[in-house]
């Protein structure tokens, strides 16, 4: 048992070095991580942005969060992905009849998720930069931004394992995550809540997007926050606990 | 523990209300290779399961290497290597990525060195660099039984090791089983094929119904039969023997 335990560590970073492999591999996955996200934010800003009035001049500004959210919302179905071939085809079983800690093939599935979305948030911000996006938030501003998008990643991630351990199909193991890229289109990610109709107003102030978008977009603008951080952090911390318990007893159901 | 790898007293498991292990019993010898036989759906990949330690028993103790499955799996899985019955490599890793990745992960010394050999042992290094995905069933059978030498565990399961195979990668694959046993290997394989079990086991146990109703060395099992009738039959090639002829001349050429 010691053993084992001694070399979490180095176990887990064996299995990110194979899950990163798999990614830098699949030209599929990029393009929907990275590039899509970025001809969205190309076609919004470029293409609708003139016609969209959010009180904001600058509209790269006002859009750049939810995108960011898209991005990691497309990124965690890849992990519900090859978190499901892993079992699939009998690798997770291979990993499990050798000496290595159980669950160092899940974290190292859930630590690929983090790392590769913090690759595809950097790349997407660069891109806005050039794209005339600002900011005047300080140092601890931008680390409140990183610490609220890790906490997203980790929330979507642990969803995304539930999906993988129990899905029947490939198909079922990445279409959960439609919803949740469409999320953003009704929340105040792309224009402000004010012009939709009252039903559709009411979802979208209340779903997390909305609240988690408005705390981004405070902190990066050095605006007063107010009670959106809040409610952002409880919407992230209440998803990650509720669905890390769900698939660890997946997780332990398999095995 | 003496010189048994395996020992196995009154295993039992059911999945919901359907008992597939009724009461096995079953005993290996340290460096043989010991043919579990039975028909598909008898529990055979089952009872390896419970051996391997990715299933727990309802019943029964099953101690490997001198050590209890059920209270001891950390010490079981230090000392046996298991080969599923579909060769889970990784296919978008390439041949020698997947053998690297499972020797850092026995925490071996030279993982790249252990590839190397392993690639050239099994007739790989030409393929080493080239996606698994791209392999022929019989290079990811080969990688596949490598990726479990990692680290010369002391036993290793082999759960239908030759099913779906064509006949000449299947006799190469028997080759490997026999080298390991000569090795000092102990070698556990599952089988539905009577000539596999024929070919390489020294011991041979068939599971019907949720018990082993016979165990013993191929003569023993002849025994339990009436003795042969001399009958005289025109020996006619068998397709397989002519597979392999015309094969076999083309690869002299």
């Amino acid at each position: 048992m010691e053993t084992v335990k001694k070399h979490f560590f180095s176990d887990m970073g064996v299995m990110l070095g194979r899950s990163m492999r798999h990614i830098m591999r699949s030209m599929d996955t990029i393009i929907t991580v990275c590039f899509t996200p970025i001809a969205m934010m190309l076609l919004f800003v470029y293409v609708f942005g003139g016609a969209i009035q959010t009180g904001t001049d600058n509209y790269v500004n006002y859009l750049l969060p939810g995108i960011l959210l898209i991005a990691i919302a497309s990124g965690i179905s890849y992990t519900a992905y090859r978190l499901f071939l892993d079992k699939q085809r009998g690798i997770i079983e291979r990993f499990h009849s050798m000496p290595i800690a159980r669950s160092a093939v899940l974290w190292g599935h859930v630590l690929t998720s983090v790392v590769s979305n913090v690759i595809s948030v950097v790349i997407i911000i660069l891109v806005a930069l050039i794209m005339g996006f600002r900011s005047s938030a300080d140092v601890l501003s931008w680390l409140a931004v990183v610490g609220i998008l890790v906490l997203f990643t980790l929330a979507l991630t642990w969803v995304a394992a539930i999906v993988g351990l129990t899905a029947k199909s490939v198909e079922g193991a990445t279409a959960f995550s439609y919803p949740l890229i469409f999320l953003p289109f009704i929340s105040s990610a792309f224009v402000p809540t004010d012009s939709m109709p009252t039903v559709v107003r009411a979802f979208a102030e209340n779903q997390p997007v909305t609240s988690i978008v408005e705390a981004i977009r405070a902190l990066l603008s050095k605006q007063p926050v107010g009670s959106e951080i809040w409610i952002a952090l409880a919407w992230c911390f209440g998803i990650l606990i509720v669905s890390y318990l769900f698939a660890m007893r997946a997780f332990k159901r398999k095995v | 523990m003496g010189n048994a790898a395996i020992s196995v007293k009154g295993l039992k498991k059911s999945y919901k209300d359907k008992e597939v292990l009724k009461s096995v019993e079953l005993e290996v010898e340290k460096g043989s290779i010991f043919a579990l036989l039975g028909s598909n759906g008898a529990g055979k990949t089952t009872i390896v399961r419970i051996l391997s330690t990715l299933l727990k028993q309802d019943g029964g103790t099953a101690i490997v290497n001198g050590f209890d499955v059920a209270s001891k799996p950390e010490g079981v899985r230090q000392s046996i290597s298991l080969t599923g019955q579909f060769a889970a490599v990784d296919e978008i890793l390439t041949g020698r990525e997947n053998l690297i990745m499972i020797a850092k992960l026995r925490h071996l010394a030279n993982p790249r060195q252990v590839a190397d050999d392993l690639l050239k042992r099994f007739g790989l290094t030409d393929a080493a660099d080239r996606r698994a995905s791209t392999y022929s069933g019989g290079m990811r059978r080969r990688l596949d039984i490598a990726m479990s030498l990692i680290g010369k565990p002391q036993l290793i399961f082999l759960d239908e090791p030759t099913t779906g195979l064509d006949p000449e990668v299947r006799i190469e694959a028997w080759k490997v089983v026999k080298e390991l046993a000569d090795g000092g290997t102990t070698v556990f394989l599952t089988t539905q094929y009577l000539d596999e079990a024929e070919q390489l086991a020294d011991r041979i146990a068939i599971l019907h119904e949720g018990i082993i109703i016979a165990n013993g060395t191929l003569d023993d099992l002849k025994k339990l039969f009436p003795p042969a009738k001399v009958e005289y039959v025109e020996k006619q090639p068998s397709l397989e023997d002519i597979f392999l002829a015309i094969i076999g001349k083309k690869e002299d050429k």
